[in-house]
């Protein structure tokens, strides 16, 4: 069996979620800042 | 703990942090999982497979850690009050979530050219899978309580009651027979070789840090609406 297939397939899911994470993160922090920034500023 | 009690004393100090914990974790995490790929031999026994140990450690132990994290908060609320601990615990489920739902995966994948099959419902797998939902069951219950303008109480006994989990995951390769293997690296010392156990180390450290940017983009993200529905409801109220 060719172990290759399962180490990228496992790297690719470790990526992709974690960076799923991140971005989510990232992009609900910004956006509630953002929110927050300007309703001060009001 | 109580010197970061004040939002504002926080939000100062998470700023500059998540910055860096971001940079930090994204150079330790790549260059430890690029070294795991090219630079260590493969495993006598497992072959090339043993590679998927550089994430699936990390994932496992962000996993119980964040189950950790969420106990201390609740255990911090319910004693102590804390004014953060409950934005803190709803900031680290999402983290702990993901990277228990990593380690599931990963140890499928792992598991299908070592053990011959992709699941096995033994202590281990088992315990990590009811770790998974008890994070599921988490997001649900705080963020019901929240929209019901609630205190979080209810979430921080539930996460004080699901730590029970955290012990039998550990020891579970103890007590049961299983298809996974016993613990290989301890405190004192570790049973693999160096040199396929050094790169280790920087996804731990990487993915920690960025486990732990997560969790303050969440925390400052809270915060942030918070401000918003406090100004909104003064804003109703003039």
């Amino acid at each position: 069996m060719n172990p290759w297939p399962f180490v990228i397939g496992a790297y690719l899911v470790a990526i992709v979620l974690t960076a799923t994470l991140l971005v989510w993160s990232f992009t609900s922090m910004r956006r509630a800042e953002a929110a927050a920034d300007s309703i001060r500023r009001k | 703990m109580h010197a970061l009690a004040n939002p504002a004393r926080f939000l100062r100090l998470a700023r500059p942090v998540t910055t860096w914990l971001l940079l930090i974790g994204l150079v330790l995490a790549v260059a430890g999982m690029a070294a795991g790929l090219t630079l260590t031999p493969p495993d006598y026994l497992q072959g090339e497979t043993v590679r998927i140990l550089y994430i699936h450690v990390p994932s496992a132990w962000l996993g119980m850690a964040g189950w950790l994290g969420i106990a201390a908060a609740s255990l911090s609320q319910l004693v102590w009050r804390h004014p953060l601990a409950a934005v803190g615990g709803r900031a680290v489920a999402p983290a702990g979530a993901t990277f228990a739902a990593v380690c599931l995966v990963t140890g499928s994948i792992w598991g299908r050219p070592t053990w011959g099959t992709w699941w096995e419902w033994d202590g281990r797998l088992t315990s990590m899978l009811v770790l998974f939902f008890l994070y599921l069951g988490y997001i649900a219950l705080a963020s019901a309580e929240r929209e019901r303008g609630g205190e979080g109480r209810i979430a921080a006994i539930y996460g004080l009651v699901g730590a029970v989990n955290l012990p039998i995951i550990h020891y579970s390769v103890l007590w049961w027979r299983t298809l996974h293997q016993g613990e290989s690296i301890g405190l004192t010392g570790s049973t693999i070789d160096n040199s396929i156990l050094w790169p280790l180390p920087l996804t731990m450290i990487g993915f920690t840090c960025l486990f732990g940017a997560a969790v303050l983009m969440r925390m400052r993200a809270e915060l942030a609406e918070a401000k918003v529905e406090a100004r909104m409801r003064r804003m109703g109220a003039a």
